[in-house]
């Protein structure tokens, strides 16, 4: 008993000890932002697990705290960076940029020593010789395992007491080259040198002085750098920029470029376009296959009923990734099964992949048959909740099955549906899993300056603004994420009007 | 219903039968393909549904295991798929557990208890569902570069951070679990409190026992979805041999590179248990949830 009524507390003080350990590890490391949000984290949990006021809250932290900081911030962020110039070009923060180019260096005149590197056991040494005095200098063991910034001294060779073996093959120096390039050695003489070649060690010297100013001094062309906040660059004099950039903000200029730069409003409108097109398009064709199915489902006339079902629900149940790589294979315009069939049958080999007409009309018949067998289970439901004897009414009235289906079924189900349908709208315009695996977004419009594909939706031209084609500009990408946002939350405000709609239907 | 049939009736019946089974077909002509194309040799092969000549080279390949061509050259596996399969159902199984644990609690006490903000959270957690996580990429990617350079453990190419990212999925299961607490009346636990039990052990030890099935269904589904997910997985995975499947398989159909052979058979391998599972989970789902639906 003394022993759980201890065993809470004791607990709960480890684990914010360990907490708090992490967050003075994180600050070390330069990461405050982090280590902050570490910090109120663990101090909330504290709060919460100790006071008793917060009972219930300690229920609801773990799984409310995981939503917030991976689902809800993510998206926060996404917005935040839609505001700056965060690309591969300015990956860095300021403090990252400016030590980087304070690192630069640069050969200075003469002093070109030749170099070899010599296995000494399991390590390395390296041997450098003064070709116009034969002074040579040996290097202490290395061991060449890892690529970090190292400073180190030589001494002359005499000194050194060791018979060196043969010198290492260029193959050899070529594997160990991150590694020896991280390498400043020190001369006797207090000259740095730092490999120029894979021969040949030379003496450098920084390239960039750091001045009180803020602005670095070039020691080789004399310019002066300053670091411009607008644009995310150190530029010289002629304003000329200078890399690696840095992150900055830079308000509304992305969002400017989507919807006033021609080069990219052109294919957005394109993209937005299809991707209602593809969205609604989808949720009619898989509605209206699975409302048929699901109402001859519901013929009492009609036998095997329960195999139909099964075989028809299968598409559903296998992995989406997998469907989508298969027919891939099957619709592949030289090898695919589908084009031997039809060039056997009627000596036609479509371009689905390259055809930018057929890769819509591709990915139309791919994602009804996956998305069918939902909208077939969601109506049979439906269907059955109808009471029977309004049927039974217009068999006596003498109504055909056409008239029941459009006088009686249809309106039935179509109030409770729409919602549904709405959220199978939502999903399908986001359906970027379907376009990555199958057509990439291609075939690419030949006619804009940024790639941007004929089958892209936006989230998949967002995901190649970010992580292909285009020099991964997070930034721009981030926005048109945000853009997106504010469209599904359209959506999703439709969707809950016509769900409340539904909800007092029914009562 | 109707006695009398008329000739157009019968008609009828047997045009739907045609339609079913013309559709039928068309569904399974895609797994039935697959099937043939695996025990084809070669990877380009074409032919008859029915192979002439069965092969189980791609089968081989798929297992891991090297083969020797007609031409005595010793054919390795391209892809390491088991090790796809493998951490697939690493990633997937812990996330399961974490999800199926944050889920309940967070669902005990929006069932059970009164607390500020309970309308506005389980609305909120509605509305996180209308989201999806691939609008916010560019924003998981470089939260996750960034924890990177402080702990690699939980940067990019790494199984734990993918874990964290599928953590704090859990909208739809709190709202799964909690209809089913609903369901179970709460007089069990309040006559638990009354022989002394503390809320923590009224909910371990006595609701939680009564919500098995739906646990199971829970488990089973957050497993699914996070085998399945592909666009965290593919912007947060690098490295060949850390890939989950859904990202690996992508690689064997590169025009360049096409191993239509390799594969079917990988896809069989891998899609048939994942399908298993979900039907099973589609089936306690239904009978859990009306089995929750009697005791209410």
């Amino acid at each position: 008993m003394s022993l759980s009524r201890w065993s809470a507390p004791v607990l709960l003080t480890a684990v914010l000890l360990v907490a708090l350990y992490v967050v003075v590890m994180v600050h070390a490391a330069g990461e405050t932002l982090l280590a902050g949000t570490i910090l109120v984290i663990t101090a909330l949990a504290a709060w919460i697990y100790s006071s008793s006021k917060a009972y219930a809250y300690r229920y609801l932290f773990p799984g409310i705290g995981a939503a917030l900081i991976f689902v809800v911030f993510p998206m926060i962020y996404t917005m935040g960076i839609g505001f700056t110039n965060h690309s591969s070009k300015n990956l860095l923060k300021f403090p990252r940029a400016t030590q980087y180019l304070i690192d630069e260096t640069y050969q200075v005149e003469g002093g070109t020593l030749q170099f070899t590197l010599h296995a000494d056991g399991a390590e390395f040494r390296a041997r450098f010789e003064d070709p116009d005095t034969e002074a040579a200098y040996v290097s202490g063991p290395l061991a060449l395992k890892n690529t970090a910034p190292l400073e180190l001294t030589v001494e002359p060779a005499e000194q050194v007491k060791i018979a060196l073996g043969e010198p290492l093959q260029l193959r050899e120096l070529i594997a160990r080259q991150a590694a020896l390039k991280a390498l400043t050695f020190t001369l006797p003489d207090g000259h740095k040198i730092r490999m120029t070649g894979l021969r040949q060690f030379g003496a450098v010297a920084p390239l960039y002085e750091p001045r009180g100013d803020g602005t670095l001094l070039n020691k080789q062309t004399g310019d002066v750098l300053t670091a411009n906040f607008k644009t995310g660059f150190y530029e010289n004099q002629a304003g000329q920029q200078i890399q690696p950039g840095f992150q900055v903000g830079i308000g509304l200029d992305n969002y400017r470029r989507i919807f006033t730069d021609s080069a990219f409003r052109e294919p957005f409108i394109r993209i937005f376009v299809w991707t209602v097109m593809f969205s609604a398009l989808t949720v009619f064709f898989a509605a209206a296959l699975g409302m048929l199915l699901a109402v001859l489902f519901n013929w009492d006339a009609l036998k095997f009923k329960g195999v139909y079902r099964i075989m028809l629900f299968l598409p559903y149940a296998v992995p989406g990734f997998i469907s989508i790589l298969v027919f891939k294979g099957l619709f592949n315009n030289n090898f695919g099964e589908i084009n031997l069939i039809l060039n056997a049958l009627f000596g036609i080999k479509p371009a689905w992949f390259s055809d930018p007409t057929l890769a819509k009309i591709m990915l139309l018949i791919v994602n009804v048959w996956l998305g069918y067998p939902y909208m077939m289970v969601v109506c049979m439901g439906l269907i059955k909740a109808i009471p029977s004897d309004l049927y039974e009414a217009s068999a006596v009235a003498g109504a055909g099955p056409l008239t029941n289906f459009f006088r009686i079924t249809l309106p039935l189900i179509l109030k409770p549906l729409t919602p549904l349908l709405i959220s199978a709208f939502a999903f399908n315009f986001n359906n970027f899993v379907l376009i990555a695996l199958l057509t990439g977004g291609r075939p690419d419009f030949l006619d804009t300056s940024v790639p941007a594909g004929t089958t892209d939706l936006l989230v998949s031209y967002t995901y190649r603004i970010a992580f292909q084609d285009s020099g991964q500009q997070f930034g721009l990408a981030a926005a048109i994420s945000t853009v997106i946002f504010a469209m599904v939350a359209v959506i999703s405000l439709v969707q809950m009007r016509f769900t409340k709609i539904a909800r007092e239907e029914t009562r | 219903m109707a006695i009398v049939v008329d000739k157009s009736h019968r008609w009828r019946v047997v045009l739907a039968h045609l339609f079913l089974i013309c559709l039928v077909l068309v569904v399974i002509f895609p797994f039935l393909m697959i099937l043939s194309i695996s025990l084809r040799p070669g990877n380009f092969a074409a032919g008859s549904l029915i192979p002439e000549q069965i092969s189980f080279e791609h089968w081989k390949l798929a297992l891991g295991i090297s083969y020797t061509a007609p031409d005595g050259r010793l054919v390795k596996p391209d892809f390491p798929v088991l090790l796809w399969l493998w951490n697939s159902v690493k990633v997937a199984g812990l996330t399961a557990i974490v999800t199926l644990f944050l889920s309940t609690t967070a669902a005990y006490a929006f069932a059970r208890m009164q607390f500020r903000g309970k309308q506005a959270s389980l609305a909120g957690l509605m509305l996180m569902q209308m989201f999806p996580s691939v609008l916010a990429l560019v924003a998981i990617y470089a939260i996750f570069d960034r924890i990177g350079n402080v702990f690699p453990t939980f940067g990019i190419d790494s199984h734990w951070s993918l874990l964290l990212a599928y953590s704090g999925g859990i909208a739809l299961h709190v709202w799964t679990i909690k209809g089913y607490f609903d369901t179970i009346p709460v007089e069990i636990e309040e006559a638990a409190k009354v022989d002394g039990a503390t809320p923590w052990q009224a909910f371990r030890l006595v609701l939680l026992p009564m919500a098995v099935p739906i646990l199971m269904v829970v488990f089973l589904l957050a497993f699914i979805g996070a085998i399945i997910e592909y666009p965290v997985a593919s912007i947060l995975l690098h490295e060949e041999a850390k890939l989950t499947l859904a990202v690996g398989s992508k690689l064997f159909l590169y025009e360049q590179k096409y191993l239509w052979g390799d594969f079917a058979a990988a896809a069989i391998l891998s899609g048939l248990p994942i399908t298993v599972v979900f039907i099973l989970a589609q089936k306690w789902m239904i009978s859990g949830l009306t089995a929750g639906g009697i005791k209410g």
